[in-house]
């Protein structure tokens, strides 16, 4: 394929990079650059190793809970929903050595409610992140490419759902309808995306679509799909994963909010943990039954911030500006 | 690669039969508009009835100051915004047989279009930005390529390298995958250059390729330009606000104030005898290396003006040492002919 390399070639003056013979291997090559790249400036930043850290601490919680089910707890007892604890006198049952979070007031253990519901919790930011992300910046580099009454309509409907009280909307939406996680997951992307992110996903993709590499790109034969899809989206991408972060963080509450609320068709989660134990009568029983709310609240305030955390060190990466050297 | 003929010496006005582009009372106006459904109150006259021709092989320089409309032109030129009103011809190569065609480019969609795409070609001012930081060395010069399907990647990739060796990118396998940020402004341009060649064009459009240069840098952009339009048989519309460069540069230029040409002839003919006040203003104002070199100093008054609904008398007359009466009564001066192709927009020569 390289039939006139010439002698030089095989000496690069930078030294960094040998003479790429294959097309998808040099690109895989430079995207393992651009990903040491950007993971050195992510370590720098200690607040985003302290946030990945406590990120995999919970997903390894969630990974156990399956396998202490398969093994050393029995479903009579332990299953987050329909388990009671036998051994236990009264309900709920403070810490001990077979229930290391007590029980609650039906009995249930906390440790396996907890476990039991990182999961969802995952899967709920994960979908609502990918979700608004996706919606986002595809009406942000429509937008601002096509201008005019594509960017006006799409622009004033972002107003309008911005201006909606999100919480309060899907309160309603979640008393008129029976809703699941994953439609929970949905309706808070579809929300976030066609709203706020997706005004900041014009304005950047706006800043990107009037450079004169799109001009070039159009000369050079580019149609709008093109230039949208190959020259808009690329530039948006750290934006991207900077409002998956936040997204997460969002959808997260939302769902524990719903959940105490019990407005959710959802079996277990560490809002309906709170729930329980509110309708049950002791929310507001002080720290006498802390392990009722204490593990379930913990994990809602943990998990939240720390995507958040996770967000800021990869804006750091994203946005040279905000770095400290 | 097509090869010409050669480059033609001068050619002048009369000397070829079928320009390469003929552009005829082109006209764009920009809305001054304040909200989605209020009318502009104003239009910017950028460009304003401007009619020339370019022929095969020929630099032909824009020369201007800033907001004159010479961007605005060459974008016209390769359909990056529609005009207002006028027409561009471009040179019809399916019937070379017989006597060439010219065809009106502005309503060409669809086929059409990226078949001019491979005709007409541009190379931006700012090296910085005219490439996409996200992608690589060879991403950009063969995007023309595989936007337009042309050739398998292996051949792209051995088209991409001809044309980094062209272009004193060399060695070329080492700058392939490179990222913009990586490489100087002049290799950036130098790479801006190769995508606008790589699809072999007729006619590229150069907007101040020199500008944003270091002036070691520049020379160098100039000499290869030009080396590459010999080589190649391309034909430049090389637009600039440097006297000296279009001098270097081009065969022929034409001087334009606010949305209007006022001055076209070949390059020494405008130098030496440069008739339209403002042109003589523009060489009054380039320094000379030659000591000795007495030039009549021109004074034009003021500033330059707005081209917000202007009114129709000639535009340069607020300006002009040399307005009469006239020019304040009738409208803008028309171009006429005072020998050998030189034309004048100008009551007073």
């Amino acid at each position: 394929m390289t039939p006139q390399t010439d002698p030089q070639s095989s000496v690069p003056p930078h030294g960094t990079e040998p003479a790429p013979t294959n097309l998808t291997a040099a690109r895989v090559r430079l995207a393992l650059r651009g990903f040491r790249e950007g993971w050195s400036i992510f370590v720098e930043s200690r607040i985003g190793v302290i946030g990945l850290a406590v990120i995999i601490i919970f997903a390894l919680m969630a990974i156990s809970h399956p396998i202490l089910m398969a093994t050393i707890w029995d479903e009579a007892t332990y299953d987050p929903v329909t388990g009671y604890a036998f051994d236990q006198i009264e309900q709920p049952a403070p810490p001990s050595w077979a229930h290391p979070l007590g029980t609650d007031p039906l009995g249930r253990d906390v440790l396996s409610q907890l476990l039991s519901s990182t999961a969802s919790e995952f899967i709920l930011g994960i979908v609502a992140a990918l979700v608004t992300v996706s919606i986002a910046t595809m009406v942000g580099a429509v937008a601002a490419y096509y201008g005019g009454i594509v960017d006006t309509l799409l622009m004033r409907l972002a107003d309008l759902v911005v201006s909606l009280p999100g919480l309060s909307l899907l309160i309603v939406l979640s008393a008129l309808f029976d809703l699941n996680l994953f439609m929970l997951a949905l309706l808070i992307g579809v929300l976030g995306g066609f709203g706020g992110s997706a005004i900041i996903f014009k304005s950047q993709a706006l800043s990107v679509s009037v450079k004169p590499y799109i001009e070039a790109a159009r000369v050079a034969g580019g149609g709008r799909l093109h230039i949208i899809l190959v020259h808009i989206v690329p530039n948006l991408l750290p934006l991207s994963f900077l409002y998956m972060m936040f997204t997460v963080t969002g959808a997260i509450f939302s769902e524990a909010v719903l959940s105490y609320f019990g407005l959710l068709n959802i079996r277990m989660s560490w809002g309906i943990m709170i729930h329980t134990a509110s309708t049950a009568g002791y929310l507001l029983g002080g720290t006498k039954y802390w392990w009722l709310i204490v593990p379930a609240g913990a994990s809602i305030t943990l998990l939240c911030s720390t995507f958040y955390l996770v967000g800021r060190a990869l804006d750091e990466v994203a946005n040279p500006r905000l770095r400290r050297r | 690669m097509t090869v010409s003929s050669g480059l033609p010496d001068i050619p002048s006005a009369a000397g070829s039969p079928t320009p390469l582009v003929r552009v005829e009372s082109l006209t764009k106006l920009f809305p001054m508009s304040r909200g989605l459904f209020r009318r502009p109150s104003a239009h910017i006259h950028a460009v304003d009835d401007v009619s020339f021709e370019l022929f095969e092989g020929e630099s032909f320089g824009l020369v201007g100051e800033s907001g004159c409309g010479k961007t605005t032109i060459g974008k016209l030129l390769v359909k990056l915004m529609e005009p207002t009103g006028g027409r561009i011809l471009f040179q019809d190569d399916r019937d070379t047989a017989g006597g060439q065609t010219l065809t009106d480019i502005v309503d060409t969609s669809g086929k059409d279009l990226k078949e001019f795409r491979r005709k007409a070609q541009m190379i931006f001012q700012d090296p910085y930005e005219s490439m996409n930081p996200r992608r690589t060395i060879f991403d950009t010069i063969a995007e023309p390529l595989s936007v337009q399907g042309i050739g398998s990647p292996p051949e792209r990739m051995d088209k991409v390298r001809d044309l980094l060796e062209l272009v004193g990118l060399t060695p070329a396998s080492t700058m392939l995958f490179r990222y913009p940020h990586e490489l100087s402004g002049g290799q950036r341009q130098r790479v801006a250059i190769a995508r606008a060649l790589v699809v072999e064009p007729t006619f590229v459009v150069a907007d101040e390729p020199t500008s944003m240069l270091d002036v070691s840098f520049s020379t160098s952009i100039m000499h290869l330009m030009s080396g590459l339009a010999r080589q190649l048989g391309v034909t430049y519309l090389y637009i600039t606000h440097d006297l000296a460069v279009a001098r270097y540069m081009c065969q022929r230029i034409a001087v334009m104030y606010l949305g209007k040409i006022v001055e076209l002839a070949e390059t020494e003919e405008l130098l030496s005898n440069p008739l339209h006040p403002y042109t003589r203003a523009l060489l009054s104002a380039v320094p000379s290396p030659d000591p000795a070199h007495q030039r009549d100093p021109v004074n034009i008054l003021g500033d330059v003006s707005a081209p917000v609904n202007p009114h129709p008398r000639c535009r340069f007359h607020d300006r002009c040492p040399m307005a009469a009466p006239q020019c304040y009564v009738e409208s803008h001066p028309p171009m006429e002919d005072h020998g050998g192709g030189h034309l004048v927009a100008c009551y007073r020569v």
